[in-house]
């Protein structure tokens, strides 16, 4: 934790992207979060897709829940729009903020207790309904904000700092998100950011529900050896299943990779997500596959990390709904009350 | 790449980039925080062990350290160090109780100095305190050298220089004033120790041009110019003067016509403005006394009527690049220029001039006529004697002249001690954690954000009418304090640990100017291809690490390092600290 702001002295050959903007632009104030918090990467990876992806930051909500994860949308995009709502509550406001207005971005941020424990109802119905968002839970297994009680996501064995062996069967919430029609699942780790920015930039452009579960070690209650969630393990039984590449649909393809080893996706907006295979055969655009493979290896102990599934159709909640295009602040008195005549003929075709 | 190593008491003081470009490797940040805390004395001290003359450098410093210093690479301007060490020299209190104290009993070897400049009097210091007795001889009234001679009173005046030359005077230095030195043989003759000769660079090139002889009345040679006006044998000049030359002494020859009653003074140079020679502040203050600089022009003769100088004649030139980039300036053939003006000041540049060193007594001069030295040792073709400052390696300034003085003497007492010269003191090193709680350090981190103070002046009217009234007002306390906050504490090191780092990758996330990057590691080149920040300074080190738990490195691209600790306020595990680096530059007396 760091009292002081980040001193804006910059050198000149600072990178910018196409709309000028240097990386620190897409910051937000300093965080109060423990130093090492795995969350705290995952706020600089998500700077770092935005800056990489030239999103205009005006054009991005963020929502999030209570919890230490919760907290991190004041540490990043200080020019975006934000809502930090009741405990596990975030995904009913974010659906109801997104029926409003389909042209922000939004971004839920949560934690495993707001989105594992209080939120979980509120978790699958978003995911159900196919709420267009890319919903991130920093998921590190313990109650950080309580002096690190377990969560429910903490694996069954796993042990605390105190000493306690947890006994209770983990919930898996990117198994959760497959099952429940979320069209892309990742899952990664806020120690690895080369995998998870991608995977950040992939949903941010993907169209429809996106669900990232990152592993975000606790440093100060969760990252000691009976831990499931440590830097130290996670690393350790790491099973990647691809690697992702985000190209933006004007970019030049600059990359190759040698033949067999790489899947093309192409979302519905246009981007394309370059997969490259790792160890396994993998197949990410298979559901049942990947519900399977995550079971599978779970049992081994192994952590499946990647991009789990993508279905690239661009279905989601406004076309389920088939709700109007403008967003609901910018539709005049004469729409929303088109007066006598018009209710007299609604009520004549319903008679 | 290999792994750095930071034992090695060169790679931290290169990462203090205003230490390490200062020639006599002032500790600028330790004197600044010493400011910052209100302590001018210790400032000066630390100024005084380095630079000997705090007070004159801080006016009349050529500061190689600004250029350098970090804060002008994330910022429009450098920490103004040089005026700051002037805060420390006009707000000190007495200092004579710390002056070192000879010992009492002598070593018995006698030293002589010949010239009473600043090398001289470096060498008398460094020497006088480990119990040599030296001598200086001096031509003048009071010693100083150009320091007293060349730069004019309005921005250095006599009382700094008193004072300076006086505390070497009180470590038992004996100077002997109004003593020309006419014969290096006879000095030999004496029995010396080991002689220092440091008479700097006292002849002004003359430009030998059509009608020199016809007019020599109004023409005159910069430099001695500006010692008749130092010294009060000259008082006036004519109303429009013209001065050749485009170097400090010009701008120093132009400013004092200014104030002696030029009305119409110009500056005409052959290059152009940004190729002067000159200081950019140097120039700037020039101009703002009303005083225009005339580029690509060159002399061509000076025109004359009745005996009498009446202006000078230019060449129109262009500046011309070949493929090596180097530059000739060839004429565009327009028509000459004629400047009419009553006084011309020749200040084109100097030379070295030793009609008093016999060539018959095996002391080697080169065909530059500059005598044959060991460039580290700064001996002399005869043993006994030795060589520093503008005498040395040609015209430099005066840190440069304080650094080879401080050489000189470490090869004097090396020589008398009957030590090989070559094998040098070394410098020594400390690193002292500044971690004071989870995120309190001993020195300020919090990097101030504000630009460069403006140093007071005197109005140009007031300025103009009084030829020794300093121009330079200095910083108050207050400016002082808010500049001293700008400095960015480069001495307090990253330190890192390998063995303690998880990987949390914190560091390279709170790090303002995105300097840290864990990766694989590759040779240096390719490496600083793939770091978070562009890395296009290949002057500027990479700090390396390896031994981490992925077997990736740790590469710090030390080019903009802000110094401001957040990467070791954000490590969890204190696998970065920030350790206060002290370097100690050996000087005479310093065990080998």
């Amino acid at each position: 934790m760091t009292y002081l702001a980040k001193p804006k002295l910059l050198a000149a050959d600072a990178p910018r992207n196409a709309l000028g903007y240097t990386r620190r632009d897409y910051e937000g104030a300093i965080s109060t979060l423990c130093a090492g918090c795995g969350h705290d990467s995952i706020s600089a990876a998500v700077v770092q897709a935005c800056f990489d992806l030239d999103i205009e930051p005006h054009k991005v909500a963020k929502l999030s829940g209570i919890g230490c994860s919760s907290k991190t949308p004041d540490y990043f995009l200080g020019n975006s729009h934000g809502f930090n709502s009741v405990h596990g509550r975030m995904p009913s406001v974010l659906t109801g903020a997104a029926l409003a207005n389909r042209n922000l971005l939004y971004l839920g941020v949560s934690g495993d207790g707001d989105s594992a424990s209080i939120g979980i109802g509120q978790f699958a119905h978003a995911m159900r309904r196919g709420v267009n968002m890319t919903y991130i839970v920093e998921n590190n297994g313990v109650y950080g904000l309580t002096k690190g009680q377990f969560s429910a996501t903490a694996d069954k064995g796993s042990k605390s700092k105190k000493g306690v062996i947890n006994s209770d069967n983990p919930i898996d919430l990117a198994a959760l998100a497959l099952q429940l029609g979320a069209t892309y699942v990742a899952r990664s780790f806020s120690g690895d950011k080369e995998q998870l920015v991608p995977l950040i930039k992939g949903a941010l452009r993907h169209g429809g529900p996106a669900f990232i579960d990152v592993i975000s070690p606790c440093v100060t209650f969760n990252n000691h050896s009976g831990s499931t969630k440590s830097y130290d393990y996670v690393r350790e039984h790491n099973a990647a299943v691809n690697r992702i590449d985000v190209i933006l649909p004007k970019a030049q393809i600059e990359a190759s990779y040698p033949p067999g080893s790489l899947r093309r996706v192409v979302q519905h907006d246009g981007s394309i997500l370059h997969l490259r295979k790792v160890g396994v055969d993998y197949d990410p655009s298979d559901r049942i596959g990947a519900m399977n493979h995550l079971q599978e290896r779970q049992a081994l102990g192994e952590i499946v990390t990647g991009l789990l599934y993508v279905d690239s159709s661009g279905q989601d909640m406004h076309t389920h709904l088939n709700t109007v295009e403008k967003p609901l602040n910018q539709l005049g008195d004469a729409y929303l009350c088109p007066g006598s005549k018009a209710l007299e003929a609604l009520n004549a075709m319903l008679r | 790449m290999k792994p750095t190593d930071i034992s090695n008491p060169d790679y931290l003081h290169k990462v203090v980039d205003c230490q390490w470009a200062c020639p006599a490797h002032t500790p600028v940040p330790e004197y600044i925080r010493q400011i910052a805390a209100g302590d001018f004395s210790t400032a000066y001290m630390i100024n005084w062990r380095s630079n000997v003359f705090p007070g004159i450098l801080g006016r009349v410093c050529d500061r190689p350290c600004e250029p350098a210093c970090r804060r002008g690479r994330v910022d429009k301007e450098p920490v103004a160090i040089c005026r700051l060490k002037r805060v420390a020299a006009d707000f000190k209190d007495d200092i004579h109780d710390r002056l070192p104290r000879p010992p009492e009993k002598k070593n018995g070897k006698r030293i002589a100095c010949i010239g009473g400049g600043p090398a001289s009097l470096t060498v008398a210091r460094d020497l006088a305190v480990q119990g040599y007795q030296v001598t200086v001889f001096d031509s003048g009234s009071s010693p100083g050298g150009m320091m007293r001679s060349q730069i004019p009173k309005f921005r250095l005046p006599d009382s700094v220089i008193d004072e300076e030359c006086g505390y070497i005077e009180a470590l038992g230095v004996e100077v002997r004033r109004n003593h020309w030195i006419g014969s290096l043989r006879e000095v030999l003759a004496q029995d010396w120790d080991a002689v220092f000769v440091g008479t700097g660079a006292p002849r002004g090139r003359d430009a030998d041009l059509p009608g020199r002889n016809q007019a020599a009345a109004h023409i005159h040679v910069g430099i001695d110019w500006l010692a008749n006006v130092a010294f009060g044998h000259v008082t006036s000049i004519g109303k429009r003067v013209i001065v050749l030359g485009g170097g400090n002494t010009a701008m120093d020859c132009c400013r004092s016509a200014r104030r002696l009653g030029g009305e119409d003074v110009r500056v005409v140079v052959r290059s152009g403005f940004e190729e002067m020679k000159a200081s950019p502040w140097e120039k700037e203050d020039a101009l703002h006394e009303g005083i225009p600089i005339h580029n690509y022009l060159v002399q061509k003769a000076f025109t004359h009527g009745n005996g009498r100088l009446t202006g000078v004649l230019f060449e129109k030139v262009r500046a011309e690049y070949d493929d090596q980039g180097r530059r000739s300036l060839v004429p565009t053939g327009e028509p000459d220029v004629h400047m009419e003006c009553d006084d011309v000041l020749i200040a084109i540049g100097q030379e070295n001039a030793f009609p008093w060193i016999e060539r018959d007594i095996g002391l080697d001069f080169d065909r530059w006529g500059l005598p044959v030295l060991n460039p580290q040792t700064l001996q002399s073709t005869l043993p006994r004697v030795f060589f520093g400052g503008d005498a040395a390696l040609g015209p430099k300034n005066i840190i440069t002249a304080v650094a080879q003085g401080h050489e000189a003497a470490i090869s004097i007492d090396l020589f008398c001690r009957k030590l090989p010269l070559t094998q040098r003191p070394p410098a020594t090193m400390n690193l002292v954690s500044q971690k004071m709680g989870i995120h309190e350090w001993s020195y300020d981190n919090q990097v101030s954000e504000d630009a460069r103070r403006k140093v007071p002046v005197r109005s140009i009217e007031e300025a103009l009418k009084d030829i020794k009234s300093e121009f330079e007002l200095g910083y108050d306390f207050k400016l002082a304090c808010a500049e001293t906050a700008r400095c960015l504490n480069c001495d307090v090191a990253t330190v890192f640990k390998p063995k303690l780092c998880i990987e949390c990758d914190a560091c390279v996330d709170i790090c303002p100017t995105e300097c840290i990057t864990f990766t694989q590691n590759g040779e240096e080149d390719e490496l600083r291809g793939r770091l978070k920040a562009p890395s296009r300074e290949r002057e500027q080190a990479l700090y390396l690490a390896e031994g981490l738990k992925t077997g990736r490195v740790m590469v710090k691209d030390e080019n903009v390092c802000l110094h401001c600790g957040m990467c070791a306020e954000r490590c969890p595990t204190g696998a970065w600290d920030m350790q206060k680096f002290e370097v100690n530059i050996a000087q005479a007396g310093a065990e080998v």
